[in-house]
């Protein structure tokens, strides 16, 4: 028998007001209206959050894995960016 | 772009932790005790033992609804039939989580419902059995829920990102499960002794099939070692089976049932109980098909698929229909709380 499978989505929780939206997992659903409905039978039965984002897997760009020391690389030798590269004496208050 | 298998970029990008294992660093990673994530290069061999694994572990947990959904009709109250429902649904959500952790791996999911209901994928022995009694409910809860909780706790570390963050959701949903069956018990054990004995009767069914969830002795267990070494698993078959007695014999004093094994005894050497061995080519012949309920329960997952088919083909007919008379873009991400 042909079967139909339904694409993934991602799902992302805000599990409360003030806090970002985080991935939880994946379902698969016909459309974006049942994967909404999907995820909060599947990620949201014990009061988990309060709003979901829902997004079709084939829709998410993602850095590769392989390639991860030449995207993250230049961000590790500029410790000037972090506020203990500078010297300051103890005795200058409130910095 | 990394591999473009289903979820795999998703999870990848969106979760949030470092590539452990990029450039052939698997072996690196697993000594560091650093997860594996989707798109990271591993053996051919841990990924098809993963998928194996993930994938007879959503089958166990689907299969799992229907010793205990058939009671739900015939729960003696309402409240034990919302606990019962709240229940089985939870066990097909930790099928759903499980599903997508093995399709980070490239799996696919109607190929494992065709795997499982074509009996070439297999899952827990302990679905086999019947449930005779309502008492059995809160065995199951107590006992067989007890010893997946033993399994599963290990797991949330289990080297593979997916699996292990799937199993810490499910561990938190599991305590539930195994507290209701308690209490179900510790209800009827205050009841009549025809209920007593229901309870004794269920606890005397279930005691050795919940040893044999353990699998089989370490020394006939031939994928344990590789499993340790690559940090999937986190201890072996026997060391978690005493575990799960250690737990339970307290907890059957305080309930006033018997577990049926003559050898069991606190030994002060040891500092853990002695217990019987399970009769291991019981669990031979319900692994390989030749259980009790083994032809039920495939035959009633290929019956759900079935009639379901349709369902899923029209749904997917009008997500064509509707996505085409909408147009590209519809959808935002307005609705806030």
């Amino acid at each position: 028998m042909e079967r139909h499978e339904w694409p993934l989505f991602e799902v992302f929780v805000r599990a409360k007001r003030g806090l970002n939206h985080v991935h939880v997992g994946s379902l698969r659903a016909a459309d974006h209206e049942m994967a909404l409905h999907h995820a909060r039978d599947l990620y949201t039965r014990r009061n988990e959050g309060v709003s979901i984002w829902v997004v079709r897997s084939d829709a998410v760009a993602a850095s590769d894995p392989l390639a991860k020391d030449a995207m993250f690389e230049p961000s590790q030798d500029k410790v000037y960016r972090h506020p203990t590269h500078y010297a300051i004496p103890d005795s200058v208050p409130h910095i | 772009m990394g591999r473009q298998g289903a979820g795999v970029a998703a999870d990848q990008g969106l979760g949030g932790e470092k590539p452990a294992a990029g450039g052939g660093g698997f072996d690196q990673a697993i000594a560091r005790d650093q997860r594996i994530e989707p798109a990271d290069e591993m053996p051919d061999g841990y990924r098809r033992t993963m998928v194996r694994q993930i994938a007879q572990h959503a089958h166990s947990e689907i299969i799992g609804m229907q010793p205990e959904g058939e009671w739900i009709t015939r729960a003696p109250t309402l409240r034990r039939k919302a606990i019962l429902l709240a229940k089985v649904q939870d066990e097909a959500g930790h099928g759903l989580y499980l599903y997508s952790a093995a399709e980070t791996l490239g799996a696919d999911r109607g190929d494992l419902t065709r795997r499982l209901i074509d009996g070439k994928q297999k899952y827990s022995s302990i679905f086999n059995y019947p449930t005779r009694s309502f008492a059995d409910v809160g065995v199951i809860g107590w006992l067989v829920d007890g010893a997946a909780i033993c399994n599963q706790v290990p797991l949330c570390r289990s080297s593979y990102g997916p699996y292990a963050r799937a199993m810490i959701r499910i561990c938190k949903e599991e305590s539930f499960h195994q507290r209701q069956g308690y209490e179900l018990l510790m209800t009827m054990m205050h009841g009549t002794p025809r209920q007593r004995e229901m309870v004794q009767d269920a606890v005397d069914r279930w005691w050795w099939p919940s040893l044999m969830m353990f699998g089989p002795p370490d020394a006939q267990s031939p994928n344990t070692a590789q499993s340790m070494a690559w940090k999937i698993k986190r201890h072996t078959n026997d060391e978690l089976r005493q575990r799960f007695v250690d737990m339970t014999v307290p907890q059957a004093a305080a309930l006033g049932v018997t577990l049926p094994d003559p050898a069991l005894r606190w030994n002060e050497e040891r500092g853990h109980h002695d217990f019987g061995q399970p009769d291991w080519d019981e669990l031979k012949r319900v692994i390989s098909g030749d259980g009790p309920m083994n032809r039920r329960r495939l035959d009633r997952r290929r019956r759900a698929d079935e009639d379901g088919a349709w369902v899923r083909s029209a749904a997917a007919a009008h997500a064509v229909r509707t996505s085409r008379a909408a147009g590209p873009g519809t959808g935002g991400l307005d609705g806030e709380a």
